[in-house]
């Protein structure tokens, strides 16, 4: 007699636990999971056909909406993009401005991650506590951009405005309540004794397999390797700045943990030396023609305006040639690749997506491990469904 | 010797005429290659201890339909964006597929990222891995039928209703 | 409740009709349905700093058993469309949706082949809250809004399609 001894399971795309509409098709044998097979899909946006029909210009708001958690990372990376294909150079202020902006990034990344996570394996209150924390960073955001998440403030050749007068104020402010606040996420969770349970040797994966699934970001390094892209190839001024790379031993997700909390410690140093060494100078680079002319001269003198007119219509024409520019971002190696055909608009933008590529791996790492164990893992890959869409 | 120089020393060496041109735009390492060649060219910079790539970073596609000197070379481009953690050196090899074969051969024998990311080059641009152990839709439902990023695949834009046009909206094609 | 079958066309109710509907409108429990970018800040919207539990809305039910308010919040792709609609006929009556963000009220930045250009093609919407995405003060006053539109349903008296009094 025939009997079935594999229960196929939906873990459908409605589901508190998994980060946005992401499916898995789970076989199961008891507890026991032997096939995990991810579905995606379900957040399909076509962002980079439709950025193939604008200008360069304009096209930068699209890259706001893929990883929705960090926004000004992938402005940043787009940014950088464009301007090695225009080969511009951006003030020494721009490159410390961006570079400070990106570390906050990181750090509003992180912490929705924790809350997320933490959420996932039971902890409720981390949410709680890490959302009231991503308010100042937000307010950072509002005061610059204009916006409270999708900010459009890094622009090609510059930043969009000037920085706001009392932003040396508030990110101070940061650097020196931080620190406590993250003294008690640790007290909550490093030490205790579910936490533990739930994480330590679940979701394992070694530096070899790592490497071979062409994973990035705290993924990578929270098995052993030391590759971090700000330190390996450093872009927008990141080799002026002095900060240790954490890197985990087994590959655990409680490694994985401990790793992305250092990491935030390490944002708040490098964020205090921006802060600190802050130069002087324009917020934008000075290329008539490609990079918009500030405002301020638009409104007074006759050949800036023409320039933003032409700009904003037809936008300007690009050398034949196809540039990649990967940044560190924080779920991994995030990277655009852009063709251009030497027209004002883009022939083909690729976005390097760290969280497809790591969720690739989610076979890998629950098969033979237990059910309750998919929901860590899909915690600790840290995913973000637009970014896995596109 | 710089990497530049040994990872072209390597490929030349063993697969001579399968490298069809190099370029170096924005500092940049591209070496244009012949599609056949592609899984032995990579295994052999798998293999290679000294070089140390093992790391794919990325595999992405263009299509240059409407552009008419790109198409002659064959419509469709292949990158392949390898990376070496070791030297920290990154560097692109580029094929080139003909409109009405768009056929290459698989990498996920050697690499596992490799399969995800040749499906969604399937899906969203309809070039066939050959030997990919499930080579179906990733992103797109199933219902679509067509490679939406090819050029000649409509936006589908949809004009706003105004007051003026309540009528049934017509689509736009781009 | 099943008493609104029974009571027939020619009876008006005044002060049941407040006192239920002063319940349903201060004890909606929302279905957790964030799909992108605006379910961020519909959860900046339920964390302390802007609460939303101030109005009802303490828990948010993952089952659409139990649910009795959609927020579709974030854009809908062409894949996701048919699972949305069943979600929404799985709720059981009465229902309401908000339609949180531009993508949702009428796709917003992204006019092309994959997004449904505005979620009300699929499901009846209540209230739409604009913006991309909209700070949580917006969301608060669209569920305010929501509430004031509560207030006018009737229990006798001819129903829609959707379970609720009209008329």
């Amino acid at each position: 007699m025939a009997q079935q001894k594999t229960l196929e399971i939906n873990m459908g795309p409605q589901h508190p636990s998994t980060h946005g509409v992401l499916r898995v098709k789970l076989e199961l044998d008891g507890e026991t999971v032997v096939k995990a097979e991810p579905v995606v899909g379900y957040l399909h946006t076509g962002i980079e056909k439709t950025m193939e029909s604008k200008l360069y210009y304009k096209a930068l708001p699209c890259t706001d909406r893929m990883d929705y958690l960090s926004p000004m990372s992938n402005n940043l990376a787009y940014c950088l993009a464009v301007e090695k294909l225009m080969d511009i150079e951006v003030p020494e202020k721009v490159k410390w401005a961006r570079v400070c902006l990106a570390e906050l990034t990181r750090l509003n990344s992180h912490l929705v991650w924790l809350g997320t996570h933490a959420l996932d394996l039971g902890a409720m209150s981390m949410l709680l506590y890490t959302f009231r924390e991503r308010e100042q960073i937000i307010d950072i955001y509002e005061a610059c951009g204009g916006q409270r998440m999708m900010t459009s403030y890094i622009r090609i050749g510059g930043l969009a405005h000037e920085l706001p007068r009392d932003f040396d104020k508030r990110v101070r402010e940061i650097i020196k309540t931080f620190p406590e606040k993250m003294h008690d996420y640790e007290d909550l969770l490093t030490l205790n004794q579910i936490f533990i349970n739930r994480t330590k040797d679940v979701a394992v994966i070694s530096a070899e397999d790592a490497i071979n699934w062409s994973l990035s970001g705290p993924m990578l390094r929270g098995s052993g390797v030391k590759h971090d892209i700000r330190k390996a190839n450093p872009y927008s001024g990141y080799e002026n700045f002095d900060f240790e790379i954490p890197v985990g031993e087994k590959g655990d997700a409680y490694d994985r943990y401990k790793q992305r909390l250092e990491e935030m410690r390490q944002s708040l140093r490098i964020c205090q030396q921006a802060i600190d060494g802050m130069p002087e100078g324009p917020y934008r680079a000075h290329v008539p023609g490609v990079v918009l002319p500030p405002k301020e001269d638009v409104l007074h003198k006759m050949e800036s305006m023409i320039f933003h007119f032409k700009i904003i219509t037809e936008g300007f024409t690009s050398p034949r040639g196809q540039v990649y520019q990967a940044i560190e971002a924080p779920k991994g190696e995030l990277g655009f690749f852009i063709s251009s055909d030497g027209t004002n608009r883009p022939n083909r933008v690729r976005v390097r997506p760290p969280s497809f590529i790591n969720l690739a791996s989610l076979p890998a790492l629950v098969e033979g491990r237990l059910l309750a164990d998919v929901v860590c893992a899909i915690g600790t890959i840290d995913i973000v469904l637009g970014e896995v869409d596109r | 010797m710089s990497m530049a120089e040994q990872v072209r020393e390597l490929l030349k060496s063993r697969f001579g005429e399968a490298v069809l041109g190099e370029d170096d735009f924005r500092d940049q390492q591209s070496l244009y290659i012949d599609p056949e060649a592609v899984f032995d060219m990579c295994q052999a910079l798998v293999a290679d201890a000294d070089l140390d790539v093992k790391y794919l970073a990325d595999i992405t596609s263009v299509d240059w339909y409407g552009v008419e000197e790109e198409v002659r070379k064959g419509r469709f481009e292949v990158i392949y964006n390898l990376y070496s953690i070791r030297h920290k050196y990154r560097f692109f090899l580029k094929a080139r597929l003909p409109e009405d074969k768009p056929e290459i051969q698989s990498l996920t024998s050697l690499f596992n990222g490799a399969g995800w990311m040749e499906r969604e080059v399937f899906d969203l641009m309809g070039i066939i891995f050959v030997g990919h152990p499930n080579l179906t839709k990733i992103l797109t439902p199933d219902e679509l039928e067509g490679h939406p990023l090819r050029r000649d695949f409509p936006l589908t834009f949809e004009v706003p209703q105004f007051s003026w046009n309540k009528d049934d909206p017509p689509e736009v094609i781009r | 409740m099943g008493l609104e079958e029974k009571i027939p066309d020619s009876i008006i109710l005044t002060t049941l009709d407040k006192m239920v509907n002063w319940a349903r409108k201060r004890s909606t429990w929302p279905l957790g349905f964030g799909l992108a970018c605006c379910a961020i800040e519909m959860m900046s919207t339920f964390a302390p700093h802007f609460d939303l539990a101030r109005f009802g809305m303490e828990v948010m039910r993952p089952s659409p058993r139990q649910a009795d308010l959609m927020i579709v919040a974030g854009r809908v792709s062409m894949k996701m469309a048919p699972i949305l609609k069943t979600l929404y006929e799985q709720m059981p009556n009465p229902k309401w949706v908000i339609s949180m963000g531009a993508c949702a009220s009428c796709g917003g930045v992204f006019n092309n082949y994959a997004i449904l250009q505005g979620v009300d093609r699929i499901v009846p919407v209540d209230v739409y809250v604009p913006g991309c995405p909209p700070r949580p003060e917006q969301l608060i006053d669209g569920i305010l809004k929501l509430q004031e539109k509560i207030d006018k349903d009737r229990l006798a008296g001819r129903r829609d399609d959707r379970g609720r009094k009209v008329g």
